[in-house]
């Protein structure tokens, strides 16, 4: 009886096009703040941080950054590993050219700077759409990993060929190298979470997301009454790439600390966030969120269920694994394109006029 | 008389000013068809002007030149008494020429409230700075444009489905948000590609209504393709007529009615 419009009356257009126009959802998404800032960084312990927290909410920023171009904007792209690792790289060579600043900056940089590299590779989008533009985009992937291989400059002629995050603190707390606390981590890559979603669904709602979202459905009426498509375009291929950018730094420097280009940041890592949109709903900043907590717990679930349940080995589990992830790409194209979002959404629907629905 | 009802003004009495759009001698080419042979014709301020014409003739090719989308070979394209340069579809949108398309163009994952809004973006100006934290202009603007766009759907009566994504609704109403899309932008003309094709009857005079209003109220030069005659005889100030890419006919609908090449295109015309 809760979840109800009814009573609940918008006097102004400002409070008729808010993000939660029920009162009990707004009452939620105000609890869950709270908890994930107040609370759990009290009870979080290096196995749910490092397994489970830290890398579901990078992987729901860059889930969000593909979301932006892919969802609203209709520009499908395979190269989100190659510009996470732009994101890496940039806020590494950043971290050890200034290390006197501070590292939260280094990120937002590294995040500028492959905006620029995805503008870059989303002039081609102006003249190729669809399954042509994804190659495009499949090059862009494999040639940033390769260039980050090939020139010794981009990893300080390091022997190994990896790079590895310096220690950097903020306000006297390290959040980056190996003596960083799990709730540090945590907290970081929350407060961008949080910070970055915000930011998306106010750009999403304006103007500027209609704009991409009018040459996401019809590009052509889109031009006709009005939409620039190559700023529209290029806007969403920046920003997108600003978020990817921002998930790759974090996941270099605040998550696995170490990295090496092509294992980290290869094309399997391109196409599970494109699975994650997909799962989670194209076209919602939620279904980002949910996509990604999907297939960030759904490894850890299985893996807890199969080897330590039921005592399957560990090379099987991985593979059933696989299979159930890709059933269920094919489960969510088929039967709700939308994804984890629609149901949520169709489930709201549904509450709202529960237990009368006639 | 389909709609609008009797009470309509004469041409005369109405703010009808002087030529707002002049095409010039426009010929437009595919390949080795002629789409369009040296068609000039002009549209005044205020004024609804239709252009008539069996299957083929040109017609959506000519409102296609005049938005932008096609580029004639010859000819030139006047616009508030200055020669148009080559411009982009979004450029002409700008200068104040909006459009409804013959198979509906709408954003299918939108709402309607969402597509009208899109119809006023070149009205809006906030930085994407602005609009990314959703503060200070952004804010102001998005609340201002919606006052606007609410108008807009009380004067086409589409409020029950405002909030609707467009992919849901019915026919005759997808024809009516797009007309609110158009009408949304402020627009000096408005060109209208077949408003009524595929239209009951109840739903062509509403469509009639609502045009006949947006040329009152808000004073909009109306270009317009319609094949039902009945609709463009009692509409239209000036009717443009044309056969094969060519002008057979232009002037008022009551001398179009009556010309003989007109009569002869639409009846055809026995050869021997």
């Amino acid at each position: 009886m809760l979840y109800r419009e009814a009573g609940d009356f918008k006097t102004s257009y400002a409070a008729d096009g808010q993000t939660f126009p029920i009162a009990f959802d707004r009452r939620r998404y105000q609890a869950v703040l709270v908890l994930a800032f107040g609370v759990v960084p009290f009870l979080v312990n290096d196995y749910w941080a490092n397994a489970v927290l830290v890398p579901f909410l990078i992987y729901a920023i860059a889930a969000i950054g593909l979301n932006i171009l892919t969802g609203y904007c209709g520009q499908v792209s395979l190269g989100t590993g190659g510009f996470m690792a732009v994101g890496a790289y940039a806020c590494y060579k950043l971290m050890t050219a200034f290390p006197e600043v501070s590292v939260l900056l280094h990120i937002l940089l590294a995040g500028t700077v492959t905006a620029l590299v995805g503008m870059l590779f989303g002039i081609p989008s102006l003249r190729i759409k669809g399954f042509y533009l994804a190659v495009a985009t499949l090059a862009a992937q494999f040639f940033l990993v390769w260039l980050f291989n090939k020139v010794p400059w981009f990893y300080n002629h390091s022997a190994s060929g990896q790079i590895s995050a310096p220690e950097r603190s903020v306000l006297g707390l390290a959040v980056t190298g190996a003596a960083t606390a799990p709730w540090a981590k945590y907290l970081v890559c929350l407060a961008f979470a949080v910070g970055l979603a915000w930011i998306a669904r106010n750009l999403t709602r304006g103007s500027l997301g209609r704009q991409w979202m009018a040459i996401r459905d019809m590009d052509i009426a889109a031009e006709i009454i009005g939409v620039n498509p190559l700023r529209a375009k290029l806007t969403a291929f920046a920003i997108s790439s600003f978020y990817v950018g921002v998930a790759g730094a974090l996941m270099f420097a605040v998550y696995l600390g170490a990295v090496e280009v092509g294992e980290a940041f290869g094309v399997n890592k391109a196409f599970l966030v494109l699975f994650m949109i997909i799962i989670g709903g194209l076209g919602s900043i939620f279904g980002s969120f949910a996509g990604a907590a999907f297939l960030v717990l759904l490894p850890v679930l299985l893996k807890n269920l199969l080897v330590d349940g039921l005592g399957w080995s560990t090379a099987l589990a991985a593979h059933v694994e696989l299979m159930i992830v890709g059933a269920l790409i094919v489960f969510f194209l088929v039967v709700e394109p939308h994804g984890l979002a629609q149901l949520w959404r169709l489930a709201k629907e549904k509450l709202r006029l529960w237990p009368f629905p006639h | 008389m389909t709609g609008g009802g009797e009470a309509r003004p004469a041409a005369e009495d109405r703010r009808i000013g002087p030529a707002i759009l002049e095409m010039r001698n426009i010929t437009l080419r595919f390949g080795g068809v002629t789409a369009i042979h040296d068609i000039s014709f002009d549209v005044r301020e205020g004024e609804i002007r239709a252009i008539i014409g069996p299957n083929g003739a040109g017609k959506s090719s000519m409102l296609n030149v005049i938005s932008g989308f096609y580029r004639p070979q010859e000819g030139e394209v006047w616009f508030r008494g200055e020669r148009r340069r080559r411009l982009r579809p979004y450029e002409v949108a700008r200068q104040g020429i909006a459009r409804t398309f013959q198979n509906i163009a709408l954003f299918q994952g939108m709402s309607v409230l969402d597509n009208i809004m899109t119809g006023r973006l070149n009205l809006m100006g906030a930085s994407i700075l602005a609009q990314a934290l959703w503060w200070g202009r952004a804010e102001r603007e998005e609340v201002a444009h919606r006052g606007k766009v609410e108008r807009i759907i009380d004067f086409l009566e589409i409020q029950h489905v405002r909030k609707t994504p467009v992919g849901r609704l019915p026919y005759g109403l997808k024809k009516r948000v797009e007309l609110a899309r158009a009408l949304a932008a402020e627009p000096r003309i408005l060109l209208l590609d077949e408003p009524m094709a595929g239209m009951n009857v109840e739903e062509k005079e509403d469509m009639c209504r609502f045009i006949l209003d947006a040329n009152d109220e808000f004073g909009t030069t109306i270009v317009l393709i319609e094949h039902d005659m009945g609709v463009v005889m009692d509409l239209s100030d000036r009717v443009v007529v044309m056969d094969y890419g060519r002008k057979i006919a232009d002037g008022p609908p009551e001398t179009v009615r009556t010309d003989r090449a007109v009569i002869d295109a639409y009846l055809g015309v026995a050869h021997g």
